[in-house]
């Protein structure tokens, strides 16, 4: 059971697709302008990866070697068309804010890297479950990019939830920087998203590697 | 004409798919060390973005969404869109690397590993879509997609100099390596910047 949950959780912090592996720069750095955009392609991203890792896992021993790459990719874009079909369908602004990155999802790196380093040589449950995790792991970070971003940059947070929501109303947003404040605009775009990724991966470094002296720290308190 | 000079323009300095759309960024970090390998990966690139954007626009028009004279569609298959495209890519990758390993060996050993890559580079797929969803005709689709392949190469070449730089310098521990680049990345997508509306004015449009 402890295994299980390790392979879960470690797609968190430990093994962060983006922030250790650094698998899927691309969506990352482009749709993170805005927190809820992260969470919209957190989550198309986590179905796909959850979906292929099973399908994946499931044909492992029937894939040739020779073969595995294109197989996996055609699995992996049947699953991206069903979400482009699902999105368009139900979720029209979301559609409108991912623009090209939605199909995009199929050259995703994580994918990918997932089904090849881990649904080839491990069981159903352990695949739906590595595949989750490092989903969570992948969206966590987008919303913290996406927050980062936002916040210095518009001033406001999660703005256009309220499309993704139902319950809220369509221009939900919170206002962090009061209005009267120019906003810091260079965040939102290029230049401010290489820049947040690169500190925010030096903090996911320092995180990482600092561990041992911190946990001496920490039981000491204790 | 001026049209195409446009779209082959603001395609290299003011949609920089790699400084600005942040398409192709693995193989912009991954290969972006040395300056030799930069050419060649995106001269490879170059060569894939032109050749997927021939194959799958005629397969997008007359293929997947048909449109009669009045301009309806005879059928709409453009779901398959993805699926399709993706398939293509990975064909015209295989294809291209049998074509030079038979033909110009000298060309396929200095390109060899990074051929196999350019499959999953989203800056290919990105550029066949957004080449539909513009609603380019063909030649439009093909300078579009020759303008996306130079800026590639220019954008590695000017970051492969500041990389050499960057990688000189002193950097706290936890910044050295890629966090480092991603901010030195963020410096050279700013002086891209300076480019918008650069083409337009030069042009008159």
């Amino acid at each position: 059971m402890n295994n299980k949950l390790k392979v879960l959780t470690n797609g968190f912090l430990a093994e962060n697709p983006v922030l250790r592996l650094v698998l899927g720069t691309c969506p990352t750095l482009a749709v993170t302008s805005m927190a809820s955009n992260g969470i919209g392609m957190g989550l198309a991203a986590t179905f796909v990866l959850v979906c292929s890792n099973i399908v994946i896992s499931l044909l492992r021993k029937v894939i040739p070697s020779q073969v595995r790459i294109p197989c996996y990719i055609t699995v992996i874009a049947g699953f991206v068309s069903v979400v482009q079909m699902l999105v368009k369908a139900y979720l029209p602004d979301l559609d409108k804010a991912l623009g090209v990155y939605l199909p995009l999802i199929v050259v995703n790196c994580i994918i990918l890297g997932r089904a090849e380093m881990f649904a080839s040589k491990n069981g159903i449950l352990d695949s739906a479950l590595d595949g989750l995790g490092m989903g969570i792991g992948f969206t966590f970070t987008l919303v913290i990019m996406g927050s980062i971003r936002e916040i210095l940059g518009a001033g406001t947070w999660m703005a256009g939830l309220g499309t993704l929501v139902p319950a809220l109303p369509a221009d939900f947003s919170v206002q962090v920087i009061p209005a009267s404040i120019d906003p810091f605009t260079i965040m939102t775009s290029a230049p401010g998203g290489f820049f947040v990724f690169g500190v925010l991966m030096a903090g996911a470094t320092w995180l990482t590697t600092r561990p041992k002296k911190a946990a001496a720290v920490e039981g000491g308190n204790a | 004409m001026k049209e195409l000079a446009v779209i082959f323009f603001t395609m290299i300095l003011v949609d920089n798919y790699v400084l600005v759309k942040f398409l192709g960024i693995c193989p912009f970090l991954g290969v972006s060390k040395k300056l030799d390998s930069a050419v060649g990966m995106s001269l490879a690139v170059t060569f894939v973005m032109v050749m997927a954007t021939a194959a799958t626009w005629p397969i997008q028009t007359f293929l997947l969404t048909p449109a009669n004279a009045d301009g309806t569609l005879k059928w709409d298959m453009g779901y398959l869109q993805t699926i399709v495209f993706i398939l293509i890519i990975a064909i015209l990758v295989q294809l291209v690397e049998y074509i030079l390993k038979k033909f110009i060996p000298a060309l396929y050993k200095s390109l060899g590993v990074y051929l196999p890559l350019i499959t999953t580079n989203c800056a290919i797929l990105g550029v066949t879509i957004l080449n539909i969803d513009n609603g380019y005709n063909f030649i439009e689709s093909i300078v579009c997609a020759a303008g996306a392949g130079i800026g590639f190469l220019v954008a590695m070449v000017l970051f492969s100099g500041v990389r050499r730089r960057v990688e000189q310098a002193v950097t706290p521990k936890c910044f050295q390596g890629l966090p480092i680049t991603l901010v030195a990345a963020a410096v050279t997508s700013m002086s891209f910047m300076g480019f918008g509306g650069i083409v337009d004015a030069i042009f008159g449009v």
